[in-house]
């Protein structure tokens, strides 16, 4: 199962606690991490299922500043909870990891699935958003970009998501599990509160903290480039490009192939950090595309991300939006078609 | 002439004169823990976390490894220090509203979860920082900025920290109230609730404290004010 898949790869990645409270359709992540710590033989393996998910976001927090990596999971309400904790990550640089499985908005919802929660997780602070955000789109990635996250998070110390959903959590499948002992680059990690260090979030001066927000905006800039990831699908000579994330971005894959089968020149442009957007890559290839089409499972939160950093381009763009309701290949493939052979 | 009293060796010297009002309860507390963990001799291990609210203020008070956190947030960061560093001593320095308002259930559950950390409540009845509001530890009658009526004890009780804990606590939990008015006792006090924490314990001392600029109170009153409320609020390390 893939919440399964995302305990067992923070294991790899080398995380040592985990801080959750249950919620629907992520609470087998911490059940799986304690199922995984008690078996581990070396004892070095830690949980706290907390009493809210504050608790659970400020508790790994504290275990990242003493320089140990942990984790947290949540979904939909307990999210909008944490980004008290998420906030004070992006204010003091401790490179949190969270795995965020969406479930419907808004409020509580339904348990299971939406694309919902992209604007909450990038940008849900009284902040700028510096943070990373990887979204995946089958269990494969939800292993990889897990072991990838703790790397990354220790590397830029920015908080560091995995966003996916209900769907990805639960279903079933297997993936290629690396070799831990040789494969997996562990974070490097260091104490961060540590002997002459005192840090604080409360500044007096707007000047004060207007100098740290630029500095951190300045740094998140000149990182972006190498942070920033996306796939490419079947762009070339591509006419109409999809831009999709997520589980809907595999569905659009198969769509794609069955309308290029048909002569349709259509194809993919997935962003996988949607924070950092792929701002160089989806530059390179949206510049050429004649329309593009953005698909997701929400009320334009993704479209919003492109919209954005391509507010210049001078191209149609239809949104396809299904609000916390999910896309088979077929009806992207029929949508897709009819905007595709429209005149404008 | 007898030369003033040295500070405690684990201040930052440099960020003194330190950041309270003149006449606040902050830095008696304070300079009784300076004293506790130079005796004690931990302050190679210990880490120092703060609420939001005046206790901010000491973000960088000690020559400690210190952090900030959020308003009711600071002990799940301070359990998650010591969870991944056992033997740091990690205390966890907060006010009334902190503690027993917007971080009741972290408080409470810490108790229940008996977290081998040591949490430091200065309670002075009011919301400080903010500007002198009622408080869970508002008293009866007490006129506060959002209860300009006086405080009604039949429309909110007094909450009482230790006694609340007193009744989940782990046996060889450490609870205790003292007062900056009597600070020697708030040592001993503090004393024993580091070494509660090194005994893998729950510690909690609460200890009453004054705040003249929101009593609006001379240096008389406020010595008579933090006097009454010594009626209020039973002094004593407190049993299960």
């Amino acid at each position: 199962m893939g919440n399964q898949i995302l305990a067992r790869a923070a294991f790899e990645a080398g995380a040592k606690i985990m801080y959750g409270y249950p919620i629907t359709p992520s609470s087998e992540i911490l059940e799986s991490w304690i199922k995984i710590a008690e078996k581990d033989e070396n004892k070095n393996l830690q949980y706290v299922q907390t009493e809210d998910e504050m608790a659970a976001g400020f508790a790994t927090i504290g275990s990242c500043l003493a320089g140990v990596p942990a984790f947290t999971a949540t979904s939909g309400p307990g999210n909008i909870l944490m980004q008290d904790a998420f906030v004070m990550a992006e204010a003091l640089r401790v490179p949190m990891v969270s795995m965020i499985i969406q479930r419907g908005g808004m409020s509580t919802s339904t348990v299971i699935y939406s694309q919902e929660e992209v604007r909450l997780t990038c940008f849900g602070g009284n902040s700028e958003g510096f943070r990373i955000v990887y979204s995946t789109s089958n269990l494969q990635e939800l292993y990889d970009y897990t072991l990838k996250a703790f790397q990354v998070a220790w590397q830029y110390r920015f908080p560091t998501f995995i966003l996916a959903d209900g769907y990805q959590g639960k279903m079933k499948g297997e993936v290629e599990i690396k070799n831990q002992d040789s494969s997996v680059n562990k974070p490097n990690v260091s104490p961060i509160l540590k002997p002459g260090v005192n840090l604080r979030n409360c500044y007096n001066l707007e000047e004060e903290i207007g100098e740290v927000i630029s500095q951190y905006s300045d740094e998140y800039q000149k990182k972006r480039k190498e942070i920033e990831e996306f796939e490419d699908y079947r762009l070339e000579g591509a006419e109409t490009i999809i831009i999709a994330h997520g589980i809907v971005g595999a569905a659009v894959k198969e769509a794609v192939d069955s309308l290029r089968n048909r002569g349709q020149k259509v194809g993919l442009f997935r962003p996988i950090t949607l924070r950092p957007f792929p701002l160089k890559g989806a530059k390179k290839v949206l510049e050429k595309a004649k329309k593009i089409i953005t698909i997701e499972s929400a009320l334009g939160q993704l479209s919003e991300l492109f919209k954005s950093e391509f507010y210049w381009i001078n191209v149609p763009l239809l949104e396809i939006n299904k609000p916390a309701v999910g896309f088979t290949p077929e009806e992207i493939d029929k949508q897709v078609c009819f905007f595709a052979k429209a005149k404008k | 002439m007898k030369p003033l009293p040295s500070f405690p060796k684990c201040y930052k010297t440099e960020s003194k004169p330190h950041k309270f009002c003149p006449g606040c309860g902050h830095p008696i507390v304070l300079k009784m823990l300076g004293q506790v963990i130079d005796e004690l001799r931990i302050a190679e291990r210990t880490v120092f976390l703060i609420d939001i609210g005046c206790s901010l203020l000491a973000w960088d008070f000690f020559d400690l490894p210190t952090s900030q956190t959020h308003h009711g947030r600071t002990i799940p960061v301070a359990m998650g220090f010591k969870k991944a560093e056992p033997e740091k001593i990690v205390i966890a320095y907060m006010g009334d509203g902190g503690a027993y308002a917007i971080g009741l259930q972290q408080t409470i559950t810490s108790c229940l979860r008996n977290d081998p950390i040591t949490t430091i409540v200065v309670n002075n009845t009011l919301y400080a920082m903010t500007g002198g509001q009622m408080a869970p530890t508002t008293v009866e009658n007490e006129i506060t900025a959002t209860s300009p009526s006086g405080k009604k004890e039949s429309e909110f009780s007094t909450l009482e920290g230790p006694e609340l804990l007193s009744s989940i606590a782990s046996k060889s939990a450490y609870l205790a109230r003292g007062t900056t008015d009597k600070p020697l006792v708030l040592k001993q006090y503090l004393k024993k609730a580091l070494e509660a924490q090194m005994n893998k314990q729950f510690s909690f001392v609460e200890t009453l404290s004054a705040c003249p600029l929101n009593w609006k109170t001379e240096a008389n009153e406020t010595i008579i004010r933090i006097q009454e409320l010594e009626k209020e609020f039973k002094l004593g390390e407190i049993k299960r």
